[in-house]
């Protein structure tokens, strides 16, 4: 499968999951989003970004907590929690929000 | 992609058998594993050409293996004692739903390659040749059976359906022909150590973000100490406790009955999973190759004893299947079995559920709780199928059931029993188990769950029921999905040691 930004092919895997994480660009993210239904503001992409930052140190996407964790102490406390990663990530902050940051889906009992 | 449109199952007083709906799931179906994932497992990368040769040489072998297999597909009268007993049936109403006809799509094949009725004369007994068709559905429907084992409970001659489904999802692998969500994650396993890929500095990483949570909570240091040889306790649990909720509240809640009760205990990077799924795809050999990380985490940390934590079906495979795969528990007679029998202390059974471990320390009197800690929840038990069907706990019959709840009465105040019927040995399966809990297959796992959601419906509408415990990973991470399709908050599920967690004194 493959999506196409401005003109240009990504390989996709079923699920819709970019298959080469350096196709990744802020266009192929909102991209995704609107596939997703998800219509990207600031908060959006201070999460999207901290997975990245994420990813790129440890090779995996971080747990919920790190997460929540890292987004309360950006954002405000009361934003620091998963109650709020669902309101931006309705599908489930982990993995919907890997597939905007272009990160492959967590795997496993998640 | 945006999630699937269906329609939910609407939630009745009381459990009615479905109008049958012939076909309504002929659409589920999981995504195919790639070639890359199958190689790495040594099977076909892709579907052999010469697959129905071999599928039926597959059978063959199977039914030399296991003497048990030849007699569930022979004994089966099609009484009828299984047609209502499925969660997925009674969620879908499609016929190939009911156990019985999930099985005869097996049994039809064996019939005619291996009963002499069946060479002869195959219309008068049912048998069926492998055709394309016939192999489609074998993919399609043995991936909607989960292997819970509640059908198993009501047939008369004990046929266990579980195992049939393993059979054809071996059979399904050895022709190439296997399922992405379980044969990827077997292949992290293998690679990084555990189902979600969590390489070691990330858990290190994660846990260490952990004690200063808890620090923060409670003012006291509890530690969750990771790969520290020489301590006492290893525990074995699902990585999905590192990075997921609420399962994460039941590590810490692990680590806090370790503390209080001044156990020395560590997770190891190298078993950093409980889970197995080589036992969902029927494969020995996957069963053995993961179940012995664990040995070799072991014997390296010299641990004295084996813990498992929240996790339905690992603990099946650890209870039943862990002394002859790795010499945990008696049985295992390779030297490294041997080795690690010498090293356990055989005062404590090995391995151990962490239920027993926190039981027991209750029942001596070592925890101390503030039970109106967990006054704001009305709290009900979910008893996972594996945990319930498959395994035991403690030293009497039923200790699997009575265990949990023991624990949940000791640090709560309010606890209510679903219907009769649907917990125990009775109890439904969350809907999500056995290499079944991938987003492809959502429509199955909503409708699954209906039975389950009915009788929590009953005690939330009854008694204000508002939290459901549970002691597996799989079941949590359903139900985190699919209680919202119900109406009900997601975070209404949690662990066991979620409750001990919030209720438990800390260095008192």
């Amino acid at each position: 499968m493959a999506i196409e930004v401005n003109g240009k092919t990504y390989e996709t895997d079923e699920e819709g999951y970019l298959v080469n994480l350096g196709d990744w660009s802020e266009e192929v993210a909102n991209f995704i989003a609107r596939q997703e239904n998800v219509e990207m503001t600031p908060n959006h992409w201070e999460v999207v970004n901290f997975l990245r930052d994420y990813y790129n140190e440890f090779q995996i996407a971080p747990a919920v907590r790190v997460l929540t964790k890292a987004i309360g102490k950006k954002l405000g406390p009361e934003k620091g929690n998963s109650q709020y990663l669902y309101e931006l990530f309705p599908y489930g902050p982990a993995k919907q929000a890997c597939k905007i940051a272009g990160l492959p889906k967590p795997t496993g009992c998640v | 992609m945006a999630a699937p449109e269906f329609a939910v199952p609407e939630l009745k007083e009381y459990p009615v058998i479905p109008i049958l709906k012939a076909d309504a799931m002929a659409a589920a179906k999981p995504y195919v594993a790639s070639a890359p994932m199958n190689e790495a497992l040594g099977f076909p990368g892709e579907l052999v050409a010469d697959w129905e040769e071999r599928a039926v040489a597959k059978l063959g072998e199977l039914l030399q293996k296991y003497r048990s297999l030849k007699v569930y597909l022979d004994a089966c009268v099609h009484c009828g004692a299984c047609t209502d007993k499925c969660h997925y049936f009674l969620g879908t109403g499609d016929p190939k739903n009911m156990p019985v006809a999930r099985q005869d799509l097996l049994r039809s094949v064996y019939r005619r390659h291996f009963t002499p009725a069946g060479k002869l004369f195959p219309k008068l007994v049912g048998a069926k040749d492998l055709t394309r068709d016939m192999l489609e559905d074998w993919y399609k429907y043995y991936n909607q059976c989960s292997e819970c084992r509640r059908c198993s409970l009501f047939c008369p001659y004990g046929i266990d359906t579980a195992e049939i489904t393993m059979a054809a999802k071996e059979i399904l692998d050895a022709v190439g022909y296997g399922q992405k969500y379980t044969n990827e994650i077997i292949g992290k396993v293998h690679r990084v150590g555990n189902n979600l890929g969590l390489p070691p500095a990330a858990l290190a990483d994660t846990l260490e973000g952990l004690e200063e949570d808890i620090k923060a909570d409670t003012g006291v240091d509890v530690r969750l100490p990771l790969d520290e040889a020489g301590a006492e306790v290893l525990l074995i649990t699902p990585s999905a406790d590192f990075f997921a909720e609420p399962h994460v509240d039941s590590l810490v809640g692990y680590a806090k009955v370790f503390h209080a009760a001044g156990i020395r205990w560590t997770l190891s990077s190298k078993a950093s999973e409980a889970g197995n799924f080589g036992m969902f795809i029927g494969s020995y050999d996957q069963l053995r190759r993961i179940a012995l990380r664990v040995r070799e985490a072991a014997l390296e940390l010299g641990v004295k004893r084996i813990v498992v934590g929240e996790c339905g079906h690992a603990w099946r495979v650890a209870y039943s299947f862990w002394n002859t795969l790795t010499g945990i528990g008696a049985g295992g007679n390779d030297p490294f079995a041997l080795q690690l029998q010498k090293q356990l202390d055989q005062r404590y059974k090995q391995p151990s559920h962490i239920c027993e471990v926190t039981y027991d320390l209750i029942r001596r009197g070592a925890l101390k709780f503030d039970k109106e800690a967990n006054d704001h929840r009305i709290v009900t038990f979910h008893d996972s199928c594996n945990v319930a069907r498959g395994s035991r706990m403690g030293d009497a019959p039923g200790g699997q059931f009575e265990i949990p709840r023991a624990i949940i009465r000791a640090v709560a105040n309010h606890y209510v029993e679903m219907a009769p019927g649907t917990t125990h040995e009775q109890t439904f399966c969350c809907g999500g188990g056995g290499g079944l809990l991938t987003d492809e297959l959502l429509e199955l796992r909503v409708k699954g769950a209906s039975p389950r959601m009915e009788a929590l419906k009953q005690v939330a509408d009854s008694d204000g029921v508002n939290f459901m415990a549970t002691i597996c990973a799989i079941c949590k991470a359903q139900f985190t999905k699919v209680l919202p399709y119900y109406h009900f908050d997601r975070s209404m599920i949690g662990g066991v040691h979620q409750l001990v967690s919030t209720a438990i004194r800390l260095g008192a």
